[in-house]
């Protein structure tokens, strides 16, 4: 208990940097106002919206401000429509956590057992090709990917639909595109994680009692195995959510990359910002999260740690 | 083994070498040669300047398409640019970006894990909090806002590539800064009474010096990858400057007519950072023994 504590502690100082930095990044580029409003203006205009705002009160006090206003789930206003931050970036995020999801299924359901069988034959002609083809699918940038295949399955072929979303159709190439990458990353992962548990002791053992090869894998080879993937798990998910901003921007998907791209563009501050926290959140929320499973199917690591702490 | 034979055949013999190597390394190498030349001599080899507007020979096809020339043998683009000429530009500009983005990332990870392994203490705590912190951002979310709202600078994208990749390397070089430093030879050269700073730059870092080079062509992709995907998105590198991404983001809305001027740029892309894994990945076997087992 007292580890998982600890791991909250750790995980509320990254948030309050996090936000920190948000906060302080976004105010350093200048008054809003001045790319917001038309040049010409009247003074009177700029002050009662810096006033609207907040912008007309000192850094601290707006930072103090902010620290309250986020507390308690406010996230302001979009200085485009008026319409309140939090509501126009959770209205996106079912489409954006429906496309993340598949591709992280797509990839370890591709990954995993690829990783696992080039490990199991290993040196094979089967290894080489599951892992030539990991080097072509890691090295693929995904916007390019995405082209490629709107290019053959939309434009070609006439398939699938190249944007958009709704249907299970439009699901798929997006999906794809940003599965794909990280497939073969689990694939080299699993490989190498599996090849090393392979040549420890116990799996000797486990094959010297006269285990079934369905029996080394479930009971020895893969719990063992699973540590180092599942840390990787928990480093991808930065990655995995930049790739849905590519991947979402090249589909015209509608979720919170797309948002933020066209927030970005439009110098939408509250917007940006409100994004920004809630996807470092989500990602401090996942290490934690991994960090737990991790404790979990690795007993050591809670011992380690309560060792460390008498 | 005799000791002069193990001295004789750690010489090295360059065609040897070479035919030790594997075909997809020797091909990668050669790839990343022409890149590194582009990278270097692209605005003299250029056949014409890459910001050449010229309406009249608008989207010229490449080579082997029906309708092309020789005059541009890798088309033209929507204005009539050369696209030979642009794809050169855009692999110098993106291959000049990446690697200041890695060395000075790098330089400044490896440069924080020496500090945090030879301060320890407090220093190591908040040089390692900063890496869980780095760790913890999604980068590449933080490099939009950044380039949105301080504007279209080099400097500022660049710094920001400096920045990413960096914690990878501070926590590689604690580590190995940690093992290395109670090892024979750095005892040895501490007792004899050496300056700490001299036994980490001139012992410790030559020692270390494998595992980071690794590192270095691991990061050297993603950086890649970073740049391009942002000025896919018309941040980073922007109109009048081109790069690989920039074009391919340019060549996204004209899929239908011209699909080269998005897949030209695409698949240089792709293969630098093809060659580059490659490399890397032969080179940790190299460099790694313990990796290869």
């Amino acid at each position: 208990m007292r580890w998982i504590a600890i791991k909250l502690a750790r995980a509320g100082i990254t948030m309050w940097l996090v936000v920190t930095f948000v906060f302080f990044v976004l105010r350093i580029s200048g008054d809003p106002t001045d790319t917001l409003l038309p040049d010409d203006i009247d003074e009177a205009t700029r002050v009662f919206y810096r006033r609207l705002w907040g912008l007309d009160q000192p850094l601290l006090t707006q930072y103090l401000n902010y620290l309250a206003a986020l507390f308690q789930g406010d996230f302001g206003i979009s200085f485009r429509n008026n319409l309140d931050a939090f509501d126009l970036v959770m209205e996106r995020v079912p489409k954006t956590l429906l496309l993340t999801a598949t591709a992280l299924f797509i990839s370890l359901a591709i990954g995993i057992p690829l990783g696992i069988l080039a490990a199991l034959y290993r040196d094979s002609w089967l290894d080489r090709l599951v892992m030539s083809v990991a080097v072509f699918g890691f090295s693929m940038p995904n916007f390019f990917l995405g082209i490629l295949l709107i290019l053959l399955f939309s434009l070609n072929l006439r398939l699938l639909p190249s944007s958009g979303s709704g249907t299970w159709a439009h699901l798929i190439m997006p999906s794809a595109t940003l599965g794909i990458s990280f497939a073969a990353q689990f694939a080299r992962y699993t490989r190498s994680s599996m090849i090393d548990v392979l040549s420890k002791p116990y799996m000797r053992t486990a094959r010297s009692k006269g285990a079934g090869l369905a029996r080394q894998m479930n009971k020895h080879a893969l719990p063992n195995a699973s540590v180092p993937i599942v840390t990787i798990l928990g480093f991808k998910i930065g990655d995995l959510i930049g790739g849905a901003v590519i991947t979402e921007t090249v589909f015209a998907w509608p979720g919170i990359g797309r948002l933020l791209t066209n927030a970005v563009a439009n110098r939408d501050l509250a917007v940006v910002q409100c994004i920004m926290i809630l996807l470092a959140l989500t990602m401090v929320f996942a290490n934690a999260i991994t960090d737990l499973i991790y404790g979990w199917i690795d007993p050591r690591v809670r011992v380690g740690a309560g060792a460390q702490q008498k | 083994m005799s000791t002069a034979s193990v001295i004789q055949s750690r010489r090295w013999h360059p065609i040897r070498f070479l035919a030790g190597m594997p075909l997809a390394v020797i091909f990668a190498a050669l790839f990343m040669a022409v890149m590194v030349f582009v990278m270097i001599f692209a605005k003299i080899i250029q056949p014409y300047e890459f910001d050449f507007i010229n309406l009249l020979t608008r989207l010229s096809p490449p080579v082997p398409l029906s309708g092309s020339t020789w005059a541009h043998p890798a088309g033209t683009d929507t204005l009539g640019r050369d696209l030979m000429s642009r794809l050169l530009v855009g692999t110098q500009t993106s291959m000049l970006l990446a690697l200041l983005g890695t060395c000075l990332g790098a330089v400044l990870g490896v440069s924080f894990g020496f500090i945090a392994a030879h301060k320890g203490g407090f220093w190591d705590e908040v040089i390692m909090g900063l890496v869980d912190f780095q760790a913890a951002m999604p980068w590449f979310i933080v490099a939009l806002a950044v380039l949105a709202f301080l504007g279209n600078s080099i400097v500022i994208f660049v710094a920001i590539m400096a920045l990413y990749g960096w914690e990878s390397y501070a926590r590689i070089t604690r580590g190995l800064v940690l093992s290395a430093r109670e090892q024979g030879y750095a005892l040895a050269v501490r007792g004899l009474g050496a300056r700490a700073r001299w036994v980490y730059l001139r012992h410790i870092l030559p020692n270390i010096a494998g595992p980071l080079l690794v590192q270095l062509t691991v990061n050297f992709p993603s950086t890649i990858l970073f740049e391009t995907s942002l000025s896919f998105l018309g941040l980073g590198i922007r109109p009048p400057l081109t790069s690989l991404g920039q074009m391919l983001g340019e060549g996204r809305d004209y899929l239908i007519n011209a699909w080269w001027l998005a897949v030209v740029p695409g698949l240089t892309i792709f293969l630098i950072t093809l060659s580059m894994s490659i490399l890397g990945d032969w080179l940790r076997g190299k460099l790694d023994p313990s990796l290869e087992d």
